[in-house]
């Protein structure tokens, strides 16, 4: 084989084996390491797993949040006004969360149904709603106050 | 009247570099040195319209002009004027603006700092640049009109400033990050311009080298400010979070260092030409693609604004023209370009083959993992997110993968080299790296085995280094001559690989020592963290310009001894009513101290407290300042201006010669 031609092909081989690593790598990562969205709707209607990992978004539901006295343990109401999960959560929530606003918490359904979570996300700017508490507000009808469409 | 200047400029810009776009690239293609040569003055014209416009945007929110919607949405009277002028960029149509406006300078600093460069590339790169400003031009103008009124119905005072924004970090964070993304536009013009004229030699590396590396550099800076924006003003002291956005600006930094090492063979021995050109265009793309994730709000991410699906739907649009244009150029003339060079494969062009594979495998996971949520929704099934165990997962052992063959790099040779040349050559920093990667983590218990690898691998680069350094000035006449006859070339290459084992052994040590802890604390509690006492002394009112605030003070003293007293904030911003969390920082080389609030727990005074003890978290900021100054030292070669003075003397020689 001409030496230009067999240096390629070693490329290509030396290539193809890196990148199945590659492969091997990523197809490994994404199989712990991906969380499903649910909706509240779909939650309260057992449609979400318990014992694994997922993500729950919509209005943080007026009056529900309760803070304990002597921890940093806070508990609230997730709802996109079909359903909604209660929602508790050990530490120190973002600046924007709030009462009737958006917010996304990322954990664990126990078997009572409430999500143990380990990640609140709120909204970033007041104009600002993360893409999936919309889709669930869309799904179940209602807008961000809580009216029908 | 300011804004309807600002917009009329504006229009003038756009038309300009439409004629930028195709007067210069017809003279290109007919041979007609007229319109070829209106190249670099149209440049400078389309730089100084947008420099006008840019300007009466910025006056607009200096003179808090609340008529101009834009600023009535994202200025108020009472903010200070740096972050009124700062907040030029704080939008989605102003960032648009900062874009066309740093587009517009490297175009012209193309046109101004190549005189070497020969009429007929120089106005296809300039044509091509004229072809992206078109895009953003009209993209700014079209769907995204920065100077829009608020007449009648112009509000008292404006809406002010996301008190996220309202930071030091925001005044320097985007320029940096946009010289960076924009600069990579350059080596793209380049590589269109060299498949357009279907000829690429040696000194088309030569040309495009330099300016791809101060992009490089600028992106680096970019993206450290971006990480330690985060660490210190989201309140939660994290300072990488594998965000979507984050990822836009990392992957066409990853795609960036394989090119300049590219770039790097291709110019010292015309090798993987072709290859070259696909990585500058894979490059540029993913700098668009990036601005399509963070403009087009696709997303969920920190950095996404309220945003409108026009505007997602024009840069999808403009990107696919882009990468499908080039790419078809690509497919016609790379085969007119490729190399004809062998190499062994013990040699320095396969080291820095390995750099390219890893880092583009690394580029691709990363984009997989961005990319991987949109394509299950694509495909309707259903919402997720891909979260840092995936990335850190695939990153890690790449880059553990990628240290071994950095640290051979600069001691091999070019063309072909002899295995035990290299053993002899570093048998010594292989030694001394083992023995520093066990001993240094023995300074800090408990003892960890990631730190130990981290320590290994970053002083196998450093030793393999400085033999490098010790062999030239050995072989040298005399110590003194042997550091004169290292080029500014080499000395980049140096303190960037410096830069990236500091940044190495920062990460890893500040991800696998730091202390956090979130808990309930009362004023006079105390706690202890990694050895240090955090005294939470008392809560007091303070008045900001724009925002009042409780004002924590926390005494920090080890062993008796006091050493920082931090007094974070919890913030309340007046024009909005939103509350802002400050951190207090003690930074040090070697640890900083990082106290937050959260939110007071019932009513006794107590607070939620967030208390930090990170060390070696300055030390990945640092690694990323060498590994720019790295870049920029490189620039100043004197390989990247002798042909200068070689193509003038070959003219000269041509002239006498007629």
């Amino acid at each position: 084989m001409h030496p230009v031609r067999k240096q390629r092909l070693y490329l290509v081989l030396f290539v193809a084996l890196f990148s199945s690593v590659a492969v091997g790598l990523v197809s490994y990562a994404l199989r712990g390491n991906i969380n499903l969205f649910y909706p509240p709707a779909d939650v309260a209607s057992g449609k979400a797993p318990t014992g694994q990992s997922i993500r729950v978004g919509g209005m943080v539901e007026e009056g529900s949040v309760q803070r304990a006295d002597d921890s940093l343990e806070v508990s609230f109401m997730l709802t996109d006004y079909q359903a909604s999960v209660p929602v508790v959560y050990i530490g120190i929530l973002p600046d924007l969360f709030g009462e009737e606003q958006g917010a996304v918490a990322s954990g664990v359904l126990d078997s009572e149904g409430v999500l143990q979570a380990t990640e609140i996300l709120a909204k970033h700017d007041e104009n600002y709603m993360p893409p999936e508490v919309a889709y669930a507000l869309e799904n179940s009808g209602y807008d961000k106050k809580g009216k029908t469409k | 009247m300011m804004p309807e200047i600002g917009h009329f400029a504006l229009i003038i810009a756009f038309c300009l570099t439409l004629m930028l776009a195709t007067v210069p690239a017809w003279g290109a293609w007919r041979g007609n040195a007229t319109a070829m040569a209106l190249a670099p003055t149209l440049a400078i014209g389309v730089l100084v319209f947008v420099g006008i416009s840019f300007g009466c945007l910025a006056s607009a929110f200096l003179q808090d002009d609340f008529s101009v919607a834009l600023v009535a949405s994202h200025s108020n009277s009472l903010l200070p004027p740096i972050y009124k002028f700062a907040a030029v960029w704080g939008n989605h149509e102003g960032s648009l603006m900062l874009w066309a406006l740093i587009l517009a300078l490297w175009t012209a600093a193309v046109a101004l700092f190549s005189p070497s460069l020969p009429l007929l590339v120089l106005s296809r790169v300039l044509s091509v640049m004229g072809a992206i400003g078109v895009g953003f031009l009209s993209f700014s103008l079209v769907t995204s009109n920065p100077f829009a009124r608020l007449l009648p119905g112009t509000p008292v005072d404006g809406g002010d400033l996301n008190p996220l924004l309202q930071d030091p970090g925001l005044i320097i964070h985007p320029p940096l990050l946009y010289m960076g993304y924009v600069g990579f536009s350059v080596a793209f013009a380049f590589a269109i311009a060299a498949l357009l004229g279907g000829r690429l030699d040696a000194s088309w590396a030569r040309w495009s080298r330099p300016w791809t590396n101060i992009a490089w550099g600028f992106l680096s800076l970019g993206i450290m400010l971006g990480s330690w924006w985060a660490y210190y003003e989201l309140g939660w002291g994290g300072w990488w979070f594998w965000d979507p956005v984050e990822n836009a600006s990392f992957m066409p930094w990853l795609a960036g260092t394989a090119l300049i090492h590219s770039l790097a063979a291709t110019d010292k021995r015309g090798l993987f030409k072709s290859w070259t050109v696909l990585l500058a265009i894979f490059a540029f793309s993913l700098s668009l693609l990036g601005t399509f994730l963070v403009r087009s709000g696709v997303l969920t991410s920190v950095h996404a604004f309220a945003t409108d699906p026009a505007r997602g739907m024009f840069i999808l649009v403009f990107l696919a023209l882009v990468v499908g244009g080039s790419l078809t150029l690509y497919a016609f003339r790379a085969p007119a370009v490729s190399s004809k060079v062998t190499f062994a494969w013990v040699s320095r062009e396969s080291l820095l083959l390995c750099n390219n594979v890893v880092f583009l495998v690394a580029t691709l996971t990363v984009l997989f993992g961005t990319l991987f949520p949109l394509i299950v929704d694509g495909l309707g099934m259903g919402k997720v997110s891909v979260g840092p165990p995936y990335f850190n997962a695939v990153f890690v052992p790449l880059m553990v993968l990628l240290v071994p063959f950095m640290g051979i790099g600069p001691v091999s040779r070019w063309k072909g080299d002899d295995v035990a040349r290299w053993r002899s050559e570093l048998m010594i920093p292989v030694v001394v790296a083992v023995v520093c990667g066990f001993t240094f983590p023995l300074l800090h218990a408990p003892y960890n085995i990631w730190v130990a690898l981290a320590v290994l691998l970053s002083s196998w680069l450093v030793l393999g280094l400085l033999q490098d350094v010790w062999r030239r000035l050995r072989n040298a006449s005399s110590p003194a001559r042997g550091l004169q006859r290292l080029t500014p070339g080499y000395c980049g290459m140096l303190i960037a690989h410096l830069g990236f084992a500091i940044c190495v052994t920062g990460v890893v040590a500040t991800s696998q020592y730091s202390v956090e802890r979130d808990l309930r604390m009362s004023p006079g509690d105390t706690q202890e963290v990694a050895g240090y006492e955090f005294k939470f002394v008392e809560v007091t009112q303070v008045r900001g310009p724009n925002f009042t605030a409780d004002e924590a003070r926390v005494e920090v003293s080890r062993d008796g001894v006091i050493v920082a007293s931090l007094l974070p904030q919890k913030r309340r911003y007046l024009a909005t009513g939103s509350v802002m969390t400050e951190a207090a920082i003690d930074p040090g080389l070697f640890r900083d101290l990082y106290v937050a609030m959260g939110e007071p727990i019932g009513n006794g005074g107590a607070w939620a407290m967030r208390l930090h003890y990170k060390p070696l978290v300055r030390w990945m900021w640092l690694g990323a300042i060498f590994m720019a100054a790295g870049a920029f030292t490189s620039i100043l070669d004197k390989r990247y201006r002798r042909q200068h003075e070689v193509v003038r003397s070959g003219n000269k020689a041509a002239l006498h010669g007629a």
